[in-house]
């Protein structure tokens, strides 16, 4: 099995993700990036350094956990809740940028969201992934794309990260259709 | 798990997952956010056939923090006082569509009645059942002494605990003793004979009637109530005597390691277990008991309630 | 006078060589290796034991007031299931058999039940309240012509009202049975006091309850030189102190229950009140040393103590349950389990210990008798190697309160005979005894 995307391809990514977000949003000042534990707060950091060696100055960056928010715990057995870090500066008034390794149903996004409110009102959300494999299930798009990789339902998108897997690649498990 | 009966419902591992769910409960609840949407839609019955106005209102803040309904089923002017059974009013709130019930009871082993005998669907609390076991408390107890003197580690190896009083009446004892022993903590049980249980060998613990010799090597001392009715019953000879070897004073509180720390699961007694400038020091985290008690339920009510039908920590 | 005629084909008396047996006109007419008899009807037990009609010392028949627990009708039929000729009626109903009337009213439904005999015991006290004497005499002399008394439930407590009682029943070589209970030892007690009591929170009942009240009767019954029967031993220490008692002379007699053969207080970890019994179940060495005692005669008997309840007073909290366990349809099952099938006793030790035994204590007429052709066809058989599993939802008894739900036991009673009468057949009660 081959892999959809290699380390070079990740790096490459999330290199021209932070350029996109930085051009969007005129500059790093009211950026608040939070990543989606736990292969998007990794990302979330990664992107996060990338804008602060782009920019010269420290982003505000932060992680997000939306467990608590899942409209499908009652589908599975009860998921360990993974730690919220919410930097200082806060999310009020801010642009808020959030970070996931996949986009697939929407619902975890749409947690992330009702998660947000119950900490603030930002002035924008923000989308931000490593790849988008379809099938949405609710009207969420993103704005910021790393690799639109079309699948099957049947299939898997395996991410893999350095931090925790000890290699970068993104692999597609399982037959097409 | 669907049921937390006793502490012999959880694994160490288990253990430490709702004492770790409970730590990020605990940092969300800190920050701006006071409720969370995760029991939406789900019902939990507090079914109290006791006075506890502490345990009643931490289980009903965690649950409506947690968004659940939540209705209260007191023994006072509840059919439970008029002699109804506890098999007539488990299927009335199965009738109602309870997916969980907190119970409180005076008699041991209620809540694993209501339990075993299917009268009801769902997921079983136990709140107190007589002198059996209470196993929220232990947990939430766990909880203090794990940050206070954990030292970033998961469990409580290496910690020595003395938990001192009224051993043979008390529920929050036998919890704790199981739960604490299972998390690597040495306990010593200090009481009068008379308050000790026959059969207390067995238990994971050692034992002392000497409080003054314990004192000096112990990271926490957890204080139980001394009921007014035992001194009626011969266990001791008047609550002066029972003060003056088994009371913490400020003396016997200047002789503990600069570490350690005073517990009590109340209501205190001032003056007969607990001497009241003991439960106003610095040592004391009796009141950072009871916030920690509403973050340790929410977290047993979302290990409980918040997964589908799959055992915890399957994964 | 029965017309009926039985051949049984086969059987072991008492265990030993096979051979036929004809009961008729309610007697045993004859025993030998082969016997034809055209007009009898001929039922096939080769490999069943015969034993003599089984006799329990101490039952709880719960008529009257009681009587949606049990009868003496109902509790008739479960005896007779149980291979049961005779019961003893416990004085403890509403009202207290503690007069000639409620004791001749619990004998008279006996007969008219007509499955077996009913020997009724009187209070020792009035209101089993251990204050004063109950007509003693006069229950005596009645029809039911009581010889054992007993407050069972409740310990003669008060030494003196005990001496009395012991001393006043040697009029008639009475026997008074003691339910061996330390009050103030015991005061809301609930299951054994020991390690598992301490795990549980239930609050403990110490084996020195039974045992001060056992070793203060033997004293007090060696010196009024009378005779003492003690309900349900329960614990090793218990019956040391009976065995230095025999040994000493003094005339006291013991007694088992079944459920204290076999079961023992971890059974209480679930809680369910279907095992909280008065007294209640101990630990494995005392019911080790039960059966050692059973077998070397330091206990005499095995008495059921079937205490029947209705399902209310079981489906709730240990602490409110009522005490007490039925146990006449399983008793023979769970003494081979425990007792013959250990090698502690043959079959001729369990017709002593299940049948002649209690009939001596009580003065039983006519049963308890030896296998012999001439005497009163009081009749049980036993297959001993077909095995039987219990369910609660079809016993005999009124109550489904019984702690083998769901065991297999080994031996199944298929025959009753009461008085050369059928009043079971291959394992079916008859509807009515004729």
């Amino acid at each position: 099995m081959s892999a959809a995307l290699s380390a070079q391809d990740i790096s490459r990514a999330l290199t021209r993700i932070s350029h996109e977000i930085l051009e969007r949003n005129h500059g790093s000042s009211d950026i608040t990036v939070l990543g989606i534990p736990t292969r998007g707060a990794h990302l979330a950091a990664r992107i996060a350094a990338i804008m602060n060696a782009i920019e010269g100055k420290e982003i505000a960056h932060g992680t997000l956990d939306i467990t608590l928010y899942r409209d499908d715990l009652r589908l599975r057995p009860p998921r360990t809740i993974m730690p919220t870090f919410i930097p200082p500066i806060g999310i009020q008034g801010r642009d808020v940028i959030l970070i996931d390794d996949v986009l697939y149903s929407g619902r975890t996004i749409r947690a992330a969201l009702d998660a947000l409110g119950e900490v603030g009102r930002p002035r924008t959300v923000q989308l931000a992934v490593l790849v988008d494999r379809g099938h949405r299930q609710l009207p969420i798009r993103a704005d910021f794309v790393g690799k639109n990789l079309p699948t099957s339902e049947k299939q898997s998108v395996k991410v893999s990260l350095t931090e925790i897997d000890g290699v970068d690649e993104v692999v597609i498990e399982g037959e097409a259709n | 798990m669907r049921h937390l009966l006793s502490i012999n419902d959880l694994s160490a591992t288990g253990a430490i997952g709702i004492l770790d769910t409970a730590t990020e409960l605990a940092r969300i609840n800190d920050g701006q956010v006071k409720k969370l949407p995760t029991l939406r839609g789900r019902t939990i019955v507090n079914l109290f056939a006791e006075d506890s106005t502490r345990t009643r209102i931490s289980f009903e803040a965690a649950a409506k923090r947690l968004s659940a309904d939540v209705i209260n089923f007191s023994a006072k002017g509840s059919s439970l006082s008029k002699g109804e059974s506890l098999k007539d009013t488990a299927q009335t709130l199965q009738a109602m569509g309870a997916d969980a019930v907190v119970i409180r009871h005076p008699a041991s082993g209620a809540a694993q009645r209501l339990a075993d005998l299917e009268w009801m669907s769902g997921s079983v609390i136990n709140a107190g059942d007589g002198t059996h076991e209470h196993p929220s408390q232990a947990l939430l107890d766990a909880f203090t002494i794990r940050k206070h003197l954990g030292k970033g580690a998961s469990d409580l190896a290496g910690l020595r605990i003395a938990i001192v009083g009224d051993v043979l009446h008390s529920r929050v004892a036998r919890s704790n003793v199981l739960l604490l022993s299972m998390l690597g903590a040495d306990v010593v049980l200090i009481a009068p004979p008379t308050l000790l249980p026959v059969g207390v060998e067995s238990w994971p613990a050692t034992i002392s009637y000497d409080f003054d010799s314990v004192i000096p090597n112990v990271d926490a001392i957890m204080m139980l109530r001394v009921q007014q009715e035992r001194m009626t019953d011969l266990f001791f000879p008047n609550s002066r005597e029972y003060s003056r070897y088994f009371g913490l004073n400020s003396e016997r509180m200047s002789a503990m390691a600069k570490h350690a720390i005073v517990m009590h699961p109340g209501p205190m007694n001032r003056g007969l277990e607990i001497a009241a400038d003991v439960a106003d020091s610095a040592r004391s985290v009796i009141v950072e008991q009871v916030t920690n008690g509403v973050n340790v339920r929410m977290a047993i009510l979302y290990v409980l309630l918040a997964g589908g039908p799959l055992e915890v920590g399957s994964n | 006078m029965s017309q009926q005629r039985f051949l049984l084909r086969g059987g072991k008396v008492l265990g030993g060589q096979a051979s036929d047996l004809l009961i008729a006109n309610g007697r045993i007419e004859a025993m030998s290796a082969s016997i034809s008899d055209e007009a009898a009807t001929v039922l096939d037990i080769k490999g069943s034991i015969i034993l003599p009609g089984l006799v329990d010392l101490h039952t709880h028949l719960r008529e009257p007031g009681r009587e949606d627990s049990e009868t003496v009708a109902s509790a008739s039929r479960a005896g007779a299931k149980g291979g049961f000729t005779a019961l003893s009626a416990m004085a403890n109903t509403s009202p207290v058999a503690d007069t000639a009337g409620v004791v001749e009213q619990v004998y008279r439904l006996g007969q008219e039940a007509g499955f077996l005999d009913v020997f009724p015991i009187g209070a020792v006290t009035q209101g089993l309240k251990g204050e004063q004497l109950s007509e003693i005499g006069a229950m005596a002399d009645s029809v039911a012509r009581v010889r054992v008394f007993s407050d069972d439930g409740n310990c003669v407590f008060d030494p003196m009202v005990m001496r009395r009682a012991l001393e006043y029943v040697k009029k008639f070589d009475g026997v008074i049975a003691q339910h061996a209970q330390e009050p103030r030892l015991t005061v809301d007690s609930q299951m054994n006091e020991g390690i598992i009591s301490s795990k549980l929170g239930l609050k403990g009942w110490p084996a020195i309850a039974e045992e001060a009240i056992i070793a203060r009767d033997v004293l007090l019954a060696e010196h009024v030189q009378s005779r003492l029967h003690i309900c349900h031993v329960t614990t090793a220490g218990g019956v040391e102190i009976i065995r230095w008692a025999k040994a000493r002379g003094i005339q006291v007699t013991a007694e088992v229950t079944p459920h204290h053969l076999l079961l023992t207080d971890d059974l209480a970890n679930s809680y369910d009140p279907v095992f909280k019994v008065n007294p209640p179940l101990r630990t494995t060495k005392d019911v080790m040393a039960l059966r050692e005692a059973l077998s070397d005669g330091t206990i005499d008997i095995v008495a059921t103590d079937h205490a029947p309840h209705t399902s209310e007073t079981k489906d709730c909290e240990w602490a409110e349950a009522s005490f007490g366990m039925i146990g006449l349809e399983t008793a023979l099952s769970i003494v081979n389990k425990t007792m013959v099938e250990s090698g502690l006793l043959d079959w001729a030790g369990v017709a002593h210990r299940m049948s002649s035994a209690p009939a001596k204590i009580g003065h039983y007429p006519n049963h308890g008798q030896n296998l012999t052709v001439g005497s009163v066809a009081h009749i049980t058989v036993i297959n001993p190697t077909k095995s039987w599993i219990v369910d609660r939802d079809l016993v005999v008894s009124k109550s489904r309160n019984t702690p083998y739900h769901g065991y297999e036991l080994p031996g199944l009673v298929t025959h009753t005979f009461f008085g050369g009468r059928a009043t079971m057949i291959d394992s079916k009660l008859m509807d009515k005894v004729v």
